[in-house]
């Protein structure tokens, strides 16, 4: 199956590890993701202005891209990307005035678009294409042992009109992570906002609210965060740095993609998973559950 | 030749400022078949009226039309003057000039006149061809059905049985009471519900004019008003209640545990069991879904143990059937299904229960004798949080109706646990406080100061379980900050449904239930306690949520107007009802299809249609809809209807 690849920027780069292992487990299961040629940013944060209609020209523009190629679905793996893109894509679907007021602006393209293409994430296309059943099946080296805690942030998930599963209670990561083979730990604080882009402006702000998240997944008796957005990635990561000055008893917890996790369950060559990348180096931890190293 | 009196009525100025009433009357009088024509400041007041009665004797009248306001309002008035003098009702008629013309064409007196004149002639063009109708004269069976043995249905019986008349209460458990027998307290006062409910049970159970069917479900209604036939399913009980003395032996013996419906699954009861120990009537029943005998063929404990053998393994549901006169529907309510709320955890976290679950978690009687113990380890709460409005006001999730007690029962709630736990704190999230009762706004006022409840005005966002702690986190918009209460139990007062199974009763009785399911009443402001059904009434929280006070007054409201009902020998029904010209109907069907009170039917041997009068509500959809004539209503022929349209176009 070949389906149309939204990567985003920060997928060529701070996050290549989310993109090398997702598009390696992604062929080792039958997808061929095929890189959008010419893509540009997603736009990044959705404008709620409802006259701010020039933020809509990036997400927009890159699904003209998808119909270029002649194909009626894109898969993005930024939770980021894909809650621009998607809800960009609704807006456009519900007002047709401004669908013509944004390809009037976009008069220089060849194509005019017309609210046609489907935009998902690769989590969709897992449990609804391959099937998580189909997944267990194809795992190598199951996650037995690792103690894992799925975090979805609020963008795969709200609003509920986009939402990829229930904005209170999504089992998604969850039913995917069991699928591997891992142990899925539930705390109340998968859902809660990582604080986003006030990691910019107010470090302490994401300090204590990464603190929050990560302590009540570590008293869950989680081993590792699992989650879907380079972002929440940064904050939950990278920021332990801060959060270690900040809580002198925080332990630290290694922070995967879930694509680290599925193409290490794959059996696939560990340096697609990119663990050199991860602030918190997981390696010891995977080693001590004898899940790497093996193949 | 028709001898008729046109009467003009100047409603003051709301008519005479408008249209000329006196050249109204003035063009009347040359009109064909009218004989006397004038006009008058207020033809409803008694001289106008008295007017009226004059000139009909003197001028031996045969038929009045009154130009006047809408028939609505005073048809009743002026067809009662003339039937005082014997001239029969249904010869007045009433022209409106008012609503459909003065008021709307208040700025043009001359087109005004004009269209009242139209209006007037077309009505005496009605009324050349009324007939003398008389209304028709239907029996009553006086006995009354009362459907639900709650508080509402239990003071319905009560009073129609202290009137003389005989009540027939069926409940679909094994004992009256409903609701309230679970109740910890009553607001605003903090009485016992027991203590003031049992005693009309008791009443009930020992009344000689209420045959009181417990376990039992109406399975089929046909008829009409006063004429109602009913068939009652006994459910089974395999208990021969006859022989059972009520000794309770065969409960005890039982070795069978489950959780308790009537404790909201807080606590065990057996596979045979009462409700409660004042059941009325006190006879068990025995769950075949969980008895060992029915599960897995042995134990029969309870028979060996029975001394009067009443114990009947063979036992099969039975019917009776009931005739009465009058319905009334008192199926109350039930708390709305939680799983739906995942935001707040029910039924994944032990310690976040229910209105009805702290209700029995308070009870003096309940499974911890009032001692607010949590579910999940059996301690103290020490800080309780309620939150107000779960489901109700919430028209994007779920109901947008309000509950209407949560208030008041969270205060009291709150209240019976300070009281219980004086060093504990209660929290309560609320929207907006609706304490709109006698005594309930001081009684909110005493759970703040004295009993220093905490009320948080904002919505809480999340509910979870952190350790053995329940954290919960809102917003108090009233600071605009953040809360977070670390809570040993978590209340939801939860939105009031109506209770299951009323839209399939609905649908036997024909009563109109409104998008929740709630039963629909005649009117709202003046007709609150009548169904648009003739001859069923509603009673109590299955109309709307409702306090206890309230429903027990709708259920004396209810009862008042079966009584009155019951006060005449017959029934007298209007006359302007649909009937049929055998000659000229062909048996289509179309008027049985359409009637919406199901009065019209195929006669089976003639082949035509047959309207049953009693039923007939006269709104004239069966005459609409024949497509030869053959259907008309009385006084509202095809002939009347044309010389109506007539008069209107022949200028």
């Amino acid at each position: 199956m070949k389906i149309s690849y939204f990567p985003g920027c920060t997928l060529k780069t701070m996050a290549k590890d989310f993109e090398d292992s997702a598009l390696a487990s992604a062929s080792c299961l039958g997808i061929e993701l095929v890189e959008l040629p010419r893509w540009n940013c997603c736009g990044t944060v959705y404008s709620l202005t409802s006259d701010d209609l020039i933020h809509q020209v990036a997400p927009i523009r890159n699904l003209i891209r998808v119909k270029e190629q002649e194909d009626n679905r894109v898969v993005t793996l930024c939770s980021m990307c894909y809650h621009t893109l998607k809800r960009a894509n609704k807006l456009v679907r519900e007002d047709r005035e401004k669908l013509d007021k944004l390809n009037n602006l976009m008069y220089r393209e060849d194509v005019k678009y017309d609210g046609e293409i489907e935009v998902l994430h690769l989590l969709e296309i897992l449990k609804n294409e391959v099937s998580f059943n189909q997944i267990a099946k194809k795992v190598k080296i199951p996650l037995k042992e690792l103690k894992v805690a799925p975090y979805y942030g609020c963008l795969l998930l709200r609003p509920p009109e986009i939402g990829l599963d229930d904005a209170e209670n999504p089992t998604i990561l969850k039913d995917f992570l069991e699928s591997i083979g891992a142990e899925v730990i539930d705390y109340p604080y998968q859902t809660e906002c990582c604080a986003s882009y006030h990691t910019v402006v107010n470090v302490d702000l994401v300090v204590e609210r990464a603190h929050d998240i990560l302590s009540s997944a570590i008293n869950q008796g989680a081993e590792a965060i699992v989650l879907s957005c380079p972002l929440c990635g940064f904050n939950l990561d990278n920021r332990q740095k801060e959060i270690k000055e900040k809580f002198s008893d925080f332990k630290g917890i290694p922070v995967f993609y879930f694509t680290q996790l599925l193409a290490l369950s794959l059996g696939l060559d560990e340096k697609v998973c990119g663990f050199e990348l991860n602030f918190v180096d997981p390696r010891h931890l995977l080693k001590s559950k004898h899940l790497t190293g093996r193949v | 030749m028709s001898r008729i009196g046109v009467f003009v009525c100047h409603c003051g100025l709301n008519i005479a400022g408008t249209v000329d009433v006196e050249k109204a009357a003035r063009l009347m009088s040359n009109y064909p078949g009218v004989i006397y024509a004038s006009d008058y400041v207020y033809m409803c007041s008694d001289p106008g009226q008295d007017m009226i009665k004059e000139v009909v004797k003197e001028k031996k009248l045969d038929g009045i039309v009154v130009a006047a306001c809408s028939p609505t309002m005073h048809e009743i008035t002026f067809r009662n003057t003339v039937a005082s003098i014997g001239l029969n009702p249904y010869r007045c008629e009433i022209a409106n000039i008012r609503e459909q013309c003065s008021w709307v064409h208040q700025d043009n007196k001359e087109i005004a006149t004009e269209k009242a004149v139209q209006i007037i002639e077309a009505t005496v063009e009605k009324l050349k061809l009324d007939k003398s109708l008389v209304p028709l004269s239907i029996p009553i069976t006086k006995k009354a059905l009362v459907i639900g043995g709650g508080i509402a249905g239990i003071q319905a019986s009560l009073d129609i049985a202290d009137s003389g008349y005989e009540v027939v209460l069926v409940e679909k458990n094994q004992s009256i009471g409903g609701h309230m027998l679970q109740l910890s307290e009553t607001f605003p006062t903090l009485d016992c519900p027991q203590c003031i409910a049992t005693p009309r049970m008791v009443q009930v159970g020992q009344h000689p004019k209420i045959k009181l069917l417990a376990y039992s479900e109406v399975e089929e209604v046909s008829g009409y008003v006063g004429n109602f036939k009913v068939k009652i399913r006994r459910k089974v009980s395999f208990v021969d209640w006859d022989k059972c003395t009520g000794c309770g032996l065969c409960i005890e013996k039982c070795p069978v545990k489950v959780l308790s419906e009537f404790d909201e699954f807080l606590a065990k009861r057996k596979a045979i069991y009462t409700l409660f120990p004042q059941a009325v009537p006190n006879k068990p029943v025995i769950d075949s879904n969980n008895c060992l005998y029915f599960t897995k063929g042995k134990c029969r404990a309870c028979e060996k143990n029975c001394s009067v053998k009443a114990i009947n393994f063979e036992q099969k549901d039975s019917f009776i059937e009931e005739d009465v006169g009058a319905i009334i529907v008192a199926t109350g309510y039930d708390l709305m299904d939680k799983a739906e709320i995942g935001e707040y955890g029910y039924g994944k976290y032990e310690d976040v229960i229910d209105g009805l679950q702290a209700e029995r978690v308070l009870a003096p009687a309940g499974p911890t004798n009032g001692i607010p113990y949590r579910p999940s380890d059996g301690k103290i709460p020490k800080e309780v949080v309620f939150i107000q409005c779960v489901g109700s006001r919430d028209p994007e999730h779920y109901y947008p109706y309000c509950s209407k007690v949560c208030c008041m029962y969270t205060i009291k709630q709150a209240m019976l646990y300070k009281h219980a736990v004086p060093d504990g704190q209660a929290y309560v999230f609320y929207m907006d406080i609706r304490c709109n009762g006698k005594g309930y706004e001081e009684f909110l006022q005493r759970g703040i100061e004295e009993d220093r409840i905490l009320y948080i005005r904002g919505r809480v966002s999340k509910v979870f379980k952190d350790g053995d702690k329940i954290e919960v986190w809102g917003a108090d918009t009233l600071t605009g900050r953040k809360i977070e209460i670390s809570a040993d139990m978590v209340v939801l007062a939860m939105a009031m449904v109506p209770s299951q199974g009323v839209k399939k009763l609905a649908e036997k009785l024909r009563l109109a239930t409104d998008e929740y399911g709630f039963l629909t009443e005649a009117h709202p402001k003046l007709r609150p306690v009548e169904s648009l059904t003739a001859g069923c009434f509603l009673a109590g929280a299955a109309q709307a949520p409702k306090d206890i006070p309230e429903a027990v007054a709708q259920a004396s409201g209810a009862a008042s107007k079966v009584l009155s009902l019951f006060s005449q020998d017959v029934f007298y029904h209007e006359p302007i009802i649909g009937s049929v010209d055998e000659e000229v109907c062909v048996g289509c069907g179309n008027c049985v299809n359409i009637c919406a009170y199901d009065a019209v039917e195929l006669d089976l041997v003639t082949k035509v249609a047959k309207v049953n009068p009693a039923l007939c509500e006269g709104c004239g959809a069966c005459s609409a809809a024949c497509p030869s004539g053959a259907m008309q209503q009385n006084n509202f022929g095809k002939r009347q209807i044309f010389e109506m349209v007539d008069a209107f176009t022949k200028g």
